[in-house]
């Protein structure tokens, strides 16, 4: 046990050595939610109205927090791929080292990356007017709750990395799949705009229920449609504790089997 | 004692449509270096990667120092060493960060780590560059990393799969030296390798394998003489050339053939060396100075189309 954990750590710290070694990409995983974040302030968050004190960032935020987070998991499909193409996951496998480490310790790499990447769109966020609400503790727990989200979207990036073969079809399928989600939800613009059948699929959207989750905690109110009085409306924090756990407790067992059997 | 045994290994793949491997059986004595020789496709990846833990069989056997790979894998990981056809390091680090990292991953402590990977480097002549990121490094460079870092904690048997594929001439000699040198040092190798001159060069045994099956087994002169021993082979100017043919083919017993091109005759001999000066002797009471002559002993290129009925193949593998 003890030394699942340090192989784990050893692991974690590759990943902080990658950073290191190559600045550029921390620099360009930071730049791309910060642009987004001066898009939809000033391009688009003209036209949303919103009817919120304090204007449309404030809705905008916890949105860019979410698919922010969302987003790291391309990183963690496409950087697994390539630890297999290159036969690098075949080393780790014929070292005496604990069966979980490679898959734990890239986990862990990823939370301590959206740790910086979420310190940097808070910094972002503020200068641009983002002023939560409601007071230090609710804001430290939306950000915990983040680490969480991302936590668990990374065992599925884990597992779709594994699966796959090629780095490059990877990444793009993982945007497929994430890109559609976090723009099919209330991230950036209100739900009760979208048709009807639609605005069900965004309100049970996970991505929805975190970002609704971060506004409660950030104290900001929700804008709900016809969904108004669902369960995800009414607790969305406990429906992306739910979530968050059936990810966790999916793909976690799988990604393991995965990662032990791979290519037996 | 035997290092490495692998007992009718079958190992097939897309529902067995494929058989990679087919009933192949080897072994390794301690100390000793096996190359595993067969064309792409053969098996050999397969082989090591049962061997090293990374695969199981369909059926079939293995041990390494006396270890189970299927029941015992952990175990067996601890004594092995395995080096691939892809330098599988982590290109972004440099070659010094690779190797503490390994170090680590084996538990060596923090400080054990880096006075092994110091070590390491010094001794595959990469102290120069181990600061540099391996993206930098030439291919000859990221084998010996790559094999330095399945040397961490000295293995007692080393699994190399195709070391030199893909490497210049410059890098391959490089490569075959420090393979010499890690001989000396007592390990059980297990070498892959599509080319003969490789397999001949390092081991002491040499294990031909086509179609997932060993088709031969034995020490290069073995395999040799299995062919058919040796050739006569005379080479004289073009209106001594039947004369010539005539005499081989008395002396040797068997038809002699002719290279045109060259104006070579030859033909295969058995009694080897008075064969030879028979047919010396023969030409010079015809008046026929020969522009050379000698006995040619069979290559393992010539071994192995005569075991497999087909030239090996060199290339990618698949």
């Amino acid at each position: 046990m003890k030394n699942a954990i340090s192989d784990a750590l050893v692991i974690t710290k590759r990943q902080l050595l990658q950073l290191a070694r190559v600045p550029e990409v921390l620099l360009f995983s930071t730049i791309q939610p910060v642009m987004f974040v001066l898009l939809f302030r000033y391009v688009f968050g003209g036209s949303i109205s919103t009817g919120q004190p304090g204007g449309y960032v404030q809705l905008l935020m916890p949105g860019i927090f979410v698919q922010t987070v969302a987003f790291t998991l391309a990183a963690t499909a496409s950087g697994l791929a390539e630890d297999m193409g290159k036969g690098l996951i075949d080393r780790f496998r014929s070292l005496p080292i604990s069966r979980s480490a490679l898959v734990v310790g890239r986990t862990l790499g990823d939370s301590l990356l959206n740790i910086v990447v979420l310190a940097v769109m808070g910094t972002a966020g503020y200068v641009v007017g983002w002023r939560p609400t409601s007071g230090l503790p609710k804001v430290l727990l939306a950000f915990l709750f983040l680490l969480l989200f991302g936590y668990a979207l990374s065992w599925t990036g884990i597992f779709a990395g594994l699966s796959a073969r090629d780095a490059r079809v990877v990444q793009n399928m993982s945007f497929m799949i994430t890109f559609p989600m976090t723009f099919l939800s209330n991230a950036f613009a209100p739900t009760t705009g979208m048709p009807r059948a639609l605005q069900y699929v965004a309100e049970w959207n996970p991505v929805s229920t975190m970002v609704a989750a971060c506004r409660e905690l950030f104290g900001v109110k929700n804008q709900f449609g016809v969904t108004a009085g669902s369960f995800p409306s009414t607790h969305p924090l406990v429906m992306s504790l739910i979530y968050m756990v059936v990810i966790m407790v999916i793909f976690i067992p799988l990604s393991v089997r995965k990662y032990i059997n791979s290519s037996k | 004692m035997k290092s490495v045994i692998a007992q009718h290994l079958v190992k097939t793949y897309r529902n067995g449509e494929v058989r990679a491997l087919d009933d192949l059986s080897l072994d390794v004595e301690e100390g000793t270096v096996l190359s595993v020789l067969g064309p792409n496709g053969a098996g050999k990846t397969t082989t090591v990667r049962i061997l090293a833990t990374l695969l199981n069989p369909d059926s079939g056997q293995a041990s390494v120092g006396g270890i189970d790979v299927i029941k015992n894998p952990e175990k067996v990981r601890e004594i092995i060493g395995l080096s691939g056809q892809y330098a599988a390091v982590d290109e972004t680090l440099t070659g010094w960060d690779n190797l503490v990292m390994f170090g680590r991953l084996y538990h060596l402590g923090k400080q054990a780590s880096i006075n092994r990977a110091n070590e390491l480097l010094e001794r595959f002549s990469l102290t120069d560059s181990a600061r540099r990121p391996i993206k930098t490094y030439s291919g000859g460079m990221r084998r010996r990393l790559d094999l330095a870092a399945s040397l961490i904690v000295k293995p007692k048997v080393l699994f190399l799969d195709e070391p030199t594929t893909g490497l210049d001439p410059r890098g391959r000699q490089e490569m075959w030296g420090v393979i010499e040198e890690l001989v000396k040092d007592g390990v059980t190798l297990l070498l892959t390798t599509q080319y003969l001159e490789e397999a001949d060069q390092l081991a002491d045994e040499i294990a031909v394998i086509d179609h997932g099956k060993v088709i031969a087994r034995g020490t290069s002169d073995v395999l040799k003489k299995q062919v058919g021993g040796e050739r006569l082979e005379v080479v004289v100017e073009s209106q001594q050339i039947q004369a010539t043919m005539e005499i081989v083919s008395k002396v040797s017993g068997n038809k002699a053939s002719l290279d045109d091109a060259l104006r070579q005759v030859s033909a295969p001999v058995s009694t080897g060396v008075s064969a030879l000066i028979e047919v010396l002797r023969e030409l010079d009471a015809s008046g026929i100075h020969p522009l050379d002559v000698g006995l040619k002993r069979p290559s393992l290129d010539d071994v192995f189309m005569s075991l497999t009925g087909h030239v090996a193949e060199e290339g990618e593998q698949s």
